[in-house]
């Protein structure tokens, strides 16, 4: 029986502590009593499961009695003025059917990615209330200590109450706008995943796909939220299939299709197929679809990829966008075109290692093999994973020496 | 909520005061006020005409000049009563000055 009733409590605790969570910050308006009150009501149905079973529905009998607990909360602090106010709603609402609780998650989700939250604080708000990682978990995953990630997740939530951000989905002048500070927090936080798969503590990678999943559902018919979620499915597809045995990245071309995940690519070319059939253009849509082209037998069809870079700079038109499209150029056959817009941005990517990487592979392709050479000898040195050093070691190797 | 909007620019890098500029925060402050949002602005002058003030030990000091030295100077607020910080947001981008300088949001403590 204990073991059914911790189970139970688990399930809805952990399964849907974001959709709770959401449904008592949209009634109380407050983040830290929000916590406190899910909690209370936690602790209490250990107690009270045990004695009366567990309830048809665990997670509106946690709402409720975490509205319970909150008002207690409330009741010891009355004389405050926010409190009564509180309070005077909370009994208002109180006698509302739980079947008809709404899912408060979107507005949740925008509260947690506020522009006014520096951009780390948005990720770790995200995921620690709406996807109930722990705070231990989260620190972790971005190396810091979990007292540093506390201090971070609390003056957030301070800023939230202080700074007058609301718990609300944005206006739809706002709309583009706070959607793209939204589908960029879902996307560090599986790029975190993407880069240190050796923090087994948890599975970044999985929590973007849980929140781009989320979105669609919340959210339906949005290109942009389509085209994140397609990008991430087109991604995460290839994710184990991107390093050899001996942990040495392989570039798409070398990489074995047979171990992409074919069912995770259709999903995602679906999904991409519904957003780009919606009207405007959006980078998410972009980005998908140039993951999309890059997948053999579908691709590379380096004319279209090209274009679509074209339409990604203008909606980011940042030195990374434009080196991607000179890598591009290149594969087209417009080598020197590429190698001169590579040297123009030279100063803007001195410190970036792709950028030393892919300007020694342009050299290494038209020949100029001293040039090549000193570029590889950048790309090595400022490599961070001593794989990537390695396989660029090789194809330094492989020049051959210089012919003058 | 209240929120103090403080305009920071940076006069080596900011456009005179002239007839355009003028008409631009006064175009700005007649908006604010017709939206009925605006509880207080005004223009300071120069941080050359500043004085800071202090008491140590009882004693009042003077000092010629701001409190900190930095590149961007406060040259005027707005208070404004919005609903909340996206309001405001929306309103402080608005400001003439958020194009060169740096608009800072304070939301007000309200005591009561």
């Amino acid at each position: 029986m204990t073991g059914t009733v911790a189970e139970a409590l688990r399930r809805a605790a952990e399964g849907d502590r974001g959709r709770i969570l959401a449904a008592l910050i949209a009634r109380l308006g407050r983040f830290d009593l929000a916590e406190e009150a899910f909690q209370d009501a936690a602790a209490s149905a250990l107690t009270h499961w045990e004695r009366s079973g567990v309830p048809l529905r665990p997670d509106a009998w946690l709402i409720r009695v975490a509205f319970r607990k909150a008002i207690d909360r409330l009741r010891r602090a009355e004389r405050d003025e926010a409190g009564a106010e509180a309070l005077a709603r909370l009994a208002r609402e109180e006698t509302e059917d739980p079947d008809m609780i709404a899912d408060e998650r979107l507005r949740l989700i925008f509260t947690c990615c506020h522009p006014a939250l520096d951009e780390k604080s948005r990720v770790a708000l995200t995921l620690r209330t709406v996807c109930g990682l722990s705070t231990r978990a989260i620190a972790a995953a971005f190396l810091d200590s979990e007292s540093t990630m506390g201090q971070r997740l609390s003056r957030a939530r301070a800023k939230i109450a202080g700074a007058g951000i609301p718990f609300r989905v944005p206006e739809p002048e706002d709309w583009p706008g706070r959607l793209g500070s939204v589908l960029n927090v879902i996307y560090l936080i599986y790029t975190a995943g993407y880069d240190s798969p050796a923090a087994a503590d948890c599975d970044l990678c999985a929590e973007a796909l849980f929140l781009a999943r989320l979105l669609v559902a919340l959210r339906p018919e949005e290109a942009e939220v389509e085209g994140a979620l397609a990008l991430l499915l087109l991604t995460e597809a290839r994710r184990h299939a991107r390093t050899d045995d001996a942990g040495m990245s392989l570039p798409l071309d070398r990489q074995d299709a047979g171990r992409w995940d074919w069912a995770m690519i259709g999903e995602g070319l679906g999904i991409l197929t519904a957003a780009m059939a919606r009207p405007g253009d959006g980078p998410y849509r972009i980005k998908a679809a140039l993951a999309a082209l890059r997948l053999r037998p579908f691709g590379p069809d380096w004319q279209a990829i090209l274009a679509l870079y074209d339409r990604l700079l203008v909606f980011e038109p940042t030195p990374v966008v434009r080196l991607n499209r000179a890598v591009v150029l290149a594969e087209t056959g417009a080598l020197a075109s590429a190698l001169l817009d590579l040297a123009n941005l030279e100063t803007q990517l001195a410190d970036y290692q792709p950028f030393h990487a892919a300007q020694a592979d342009l050299l290494r392709r038209a020949n100029h093999k001293r040039e090549a050479r000193g570029a590889y000898a950048r790309a090595i040195a400022l490599c961070t994973r001593p794989q990537d050093a390695a396989f660029l070691a090789r194809r330094l190797s492989e020049l051959g020496p210089v012919d003058t | 909520m209240q929120f103090m909007a403080l305009i920071y620019t940076d006069p080596a890098r900011t456009p005179p005061m002239g007839a355009e500029m003028s008409n631009e925060y006064m175009e700005f402050t007649k908006r604010l006020k017709e939206a009925g949002l605006m509880k207080a602005g005004d223009a300071l002058h120069p941080t050359s005409a500043a004085t800071s003030v202090r008491v140590r030990g009882g004693k009042v000091e003077t000092m010629d000049g701001p409190f900190a030295e930095t590149k961007e100077h406060l040259g005027g607020y707005y208070l404004m009563d919005c609903a909340d910080i996206d309001e405001a947001i929306r309103w402080a981008a608005q400001i003439p000055g958020a194009r060169y300088g740096t608009v800072e949001l304070r939301p007000v403590v309200v005591f009561s």
